[in-house]
């Protein structure tokens, strides 16, 4: 078989790293919380780092007048399915050996990332955004607009007493070079077709 | 005043002078307690390295302390109630306090234990006797909290107790004061010979650490003072110190010091559990309670029992004897090998050590000084391994390094003394601040004992730390014993009277240490696991409101249709599954205490309002932001008023939730 064919497999099979592993991680830390409170997101739940973090998220963002996070949210019904598509496609199309449609299909699976990504991010805007009027607690910033608590996308933010940390986890680092995988099978596949 | 002038001149070139020459040893003294504090120091945030469950004595509790550093971090209520806790005042634990003589809210605690297995330390409970109201009670290290307590019959001043056995197949508990057997009205001049001194073996399940009296030997009506277990060769036996072996019932001190040797009674066990298990002994009637707390129903049982398996020591020949040992000896303690049995006679000159393997040897050979009951007595000579010579006036207790070394305390002349086993000579000395009594090293009566520090439990402190009036403190006092010499580190007080204690690494009890408890897991029959759930309900005069509570409100907060003479059960969960998030619970003018309540677990208490009005109840414990905010009223009207029943919070109905 071709290399650029193996590595199209390869590539989409490891997505299904992604129906084991954790997506991404938010970590709450704060004085009180010398174990910091964390949350696993998977592409089809939500999981405690520690058992009760979560309940204990909500229990501490109640008081700023946030939202609890939901047991399920319907990305939880679609992300397994897109998912699952894509490598039943990938491997198709590994079989197939098309180059170009190895192509394709890299660009359609980032596409489909970045709409997770900015799913994830709209999501995060709103829990972050959305405050219940009646909040114990208000906080406004120097400009005088409503303080809101939205996590970081990306990265380390200070909101308060905690710092937040959101950062990709296992199942993140399967897609990633996964996908890497088919872009090389493409760049490989291309060269295969040309030295014929 | 021209001569007190020059008094104090020669007062202060006297000083300068001595102190010039004392210099190298003050310079020497500063090293050392400079070296000493670093010692103790354990640094914000740091662990201590060892737990020490000291015995809270008269205050009937037990104390959990860190060594080095001498910090006490729980008081764990046991035998006596404790307000702050509800140990006692509400329905769920007052079962814990019941014995065949009703509700007992006090005791006096003495000797703490921890379990073992295979002769080391493991870590799982700490067992701990109750001395006037005979009773036995086991502490779970998952939750530092008493979980059974089991009333001992037949007994009275329960001290040779609570120790167990290398496996923790049985924790035993002595009788110090004989009493009639069967308990009856007779003139007490009829002492001898009708009064019986009862050692009970405790079964310990293996698997649950259940309590369960597999027999009581009725032994002769002497005073049974302290025991301990053998290990290693002599696991099976097990060895108790007696005084008052004359049988005097009137004015002890003299009478009952005329015998120049009392006895240590040497008892195997297994033979006598072998017998008990091919059907021996006989079943009498008695009454002892058997107290059980569940971390389930978060709620304590106690049950009567009414039989008790008696043996009496002519029924198992070749179980027991006893090896004379000089002058009302008081301590029995054991080496980590399990060779040596050191007696530590009060009044005694020398310190008397047995060889188990002599006193094998003499049973075999019958090396009998005639008997006592029945029990034969083994000639003294023929256990004896040795003697510490001149060692220190009144010894009482002896702990082990596993280096070879023991360490005796002795009470009249308050000091700890050092000295070799095997060659008996004296190896160091160190005063002590005063009259110590027991000493501990961690795992120091087991087969593995931790021999870096030592702590002596003293009696008297006088003027050790500030003064507080008549009444001062007790105290422990630290020492380093990892060199040749023993050095002090540290004076701490303790609570009530330090009776012992068992000292452990912390790594041993940290992993296994429970944060909350589960809430999925409560099988309280009153508990509320939502606050959709919670509600009130009238049951002719008795209510039962069904609360919750979490940061920072209780559910319902608001509560009408309450009347005077109505019996209010505030029957409150705590929500919250986050570590150290109790809250607590009081309501004015209740007769009990507040609640102080586990997340995840539910406490029961009662209120019986008196008066009309509106009242308030809060959180005691301050549990967040907002606990200032966390209360809620209760209104109370006249008997036969026609307010309803209703609960809110927010002003809805909870359960409309």
């Amino acid at each position: 078989m071709k290399k650029s064919k193996i590595l199209m497999i390869v590539g989409s099979l490891l997505l299904l790293g992604l129906f084991v592993f954790p997506l991404w991680n938010i970590t709450l830390e704060a004085p009180q919380y010398p174990i910091p409170l964390g949350m696993d997101i998977h592409i089809n739940k939500f999981v405690d780092t520690h058992e009760f973090d979560i309940k204990n998220i909500n229990l501490m963002n109640h008081y700023v007048g946030m939202q609890y996070i939901p047991e399920t949210i319907p990305e939880f019904k679609i992300f397994p399915v897109a998912i699952g598509i894509m490598v039943v496609l990938g491997v198709i199309i590994g079989f197939l050996g098309n180059h170009k449609l190895f192509l394709a299909w890299f660009v359609l699976m980032a596409v489909l990332g970045t709409a997770g990504m900015y799913d994830f991010y709209l999501w995060e805007y709103n829990y972050g955004h959305n405050l219940d009027p009646k909040a114990i607690m208000n906080f406004k910033n120097p400009d005088g607009s409503a303080m809101g608590f939205q996590p970081p996308l990306f990265g380390t933010k200070d909101i308060l007493n905690f710092k937040a940390h959101s950062y990709p986890r296992l199942g993140a680092y399967f897609l990633f070079v996964g996908m890497i995988l088919t872009l090389v099978a493409f760049f490989v596949g291309r060269k295969e077709v040309k030295s014929k | 005043m021209k001569t007190i002038f020059k008094s104090l001149l020669v007062i202060t070139v006297l000083s300068m002078v001595l102190g010039s020459c004392g210099k190298g040893d003050s310079k020497k003294n500063g090293a050392l307690s400079s070296n000493a504090a670093e010692k103790v120091y354990v640094a914000p945030g740091e662990y201590d390295e060892f737990y020490a469950f000291v015995s809270g004595g008269f205050s009937g509790q037990l104390a959990v302390y860190g060594l080095p550093s001498g910090r006490l971090f729980k008081v764990i209520p046991v035998f006596s109630v404790d307000a702050e806790k509800a140990y006692g005042f509400n329905e769920e634990t007052k079962p814990m306090l019941n014995t065949s003589h009703g509700f007992i809210p006090w005791g006096d605690s003495h000797h703490p234990d921890i379990s073992q297995t295979a002769g080391e330390l493991d870590g799982r409970y700490v067992f701990i006797n109750e001395n006037n109201t005979p009773r036995i009670a086991k502490i779970d290290l998952t939750t530092f909290e008493t979980t059974e307590i089991i009333e001992i019959p037949n007994s009275a001043g329960n001290h040779s107790s609570s120790f167990v056995t290398e496996n923790t197949e049985y924790v035993v508990a002595g009788t110090r004061f004989s009493i009639p057997y069967p308990q009856r009205d007779m003139p007490i001049k009829e002492y001898k010979g009708n009064f019986k001194g009862a050692l009970t073996f405790i079964a310990v399940d293996p698997k649950d650490g259940a309590m369960n009296i597999k027999f009581q030997l009725m032994m002769p009506g002497f005073n049974y003072d302290l025991s301990h277990p053998g290990r290693g060769a002599s696991h099976g036996w097990f060895f108790f110190t007696t005084y008052n072996t004359e049988e005097a019932n009137s004015l002890l001190e003299v009478n009952a010091s005329q015998n120049d040797k009392d006895f240590i009674a040497a008892i195997n066990w297994k033979k006598i559990e072998e017998y008990v298990n091919n059907g021996g002994g006989t079943k009498a009637p008695t009454k002892y309670a058997h107290n059980v707390y569940s971390d389930e129903t978060h709620s304590a049982t106690s049950t009567m029992k009414d039989e008790v398996l008696i043996i009496n020591p002519s029924d198992v020949p070749g179980a027991i004897y006893f090896m004379p040992t000089p002058k009302s000896p008081h301590g029995c303690d054991v080496d980590p090998s399990g060779e040596y049995i050191v007696g530590s006679g009060k009044l005694a000159a020398e310190l008397t050590v047995h060889s188990f393997s002599k006193m094998i040897k003499a049973i075999d050979e019958k090396k009998f000084d005639g008997d006592a009951y029945g029990i034969p007595i083994l000639q003294y000579e023929a256990t004896l391994a040795g003697a510490v010579k001149q060692p220190g006036l009144g010894p009482l207790h002896t702990e082990f390094d596993g280096k070879g070394n023991a360490y005796t305390t002795f009470f009249i002349s308050s000091e700890v003394v050092k000295w070799k086993l095997g060659t008996w000579e004296v190896l160091d000395r160190k005063p002590v601040f005063y009259s110590v009594g027991h000493l501990m090293i961690p795992g120091g009566n087991s087969r593995k004992p931790f021999g870096k520090y030592l702590v002596a439990m003293n009696k008297i402190t006088k003027d050790r730390y500030l003064p507080t009036g008549p009444e001062v403190t007790q105290s422990a006092q630290l020492f380093d014993i990892s060199g040749d010499k023993m050095e002090m580190l540290l004076d701490f007080p303790t609570i009530g009277e330090p009776h012992y204690a068992a000292g452990i690494p912390a790594n041993l009890i940290v992993p296994k240490s429970k944060k909350i408890y589960k809430l999925e897991e409560n099988k309280h029959p009153f508990a509320t696991k939502t606050e959709a759930a919670a509600k009130v309900v009238r049951k002719g005069n008795e209510v039962h409101v069904y609360m919750t509570m979490i940061r920072s409100h209780f559910a319902p907060d608001n509560i009408e249709g309450i009347q005077v003479g109505d019996k209010v059960f505030f029957h409150v969960t705590n929500l919250e599954q986050d570590y150290d998030v109790p809250h607590g619970f009081a309501v004015i003018g209740a007769q009990t205490s507040e609640l102080l309540i586990m997340p995840g677990q539910t406490e029961t208490n009662i209120w019986e309002p008196k008066q009309v009005g509106v009242w308030p109840f809060y959180c005691t414990d301050f549990c967040s932001a907002l606990h200032q905010e966390m209360q809620g009223y209760i209104r109370v009207s006249p008997k036969g008023s026609n307010v309803p029943l209703t609960y809110t919070l927010d002003g809805d109905a909870v359960d409309a939730e």
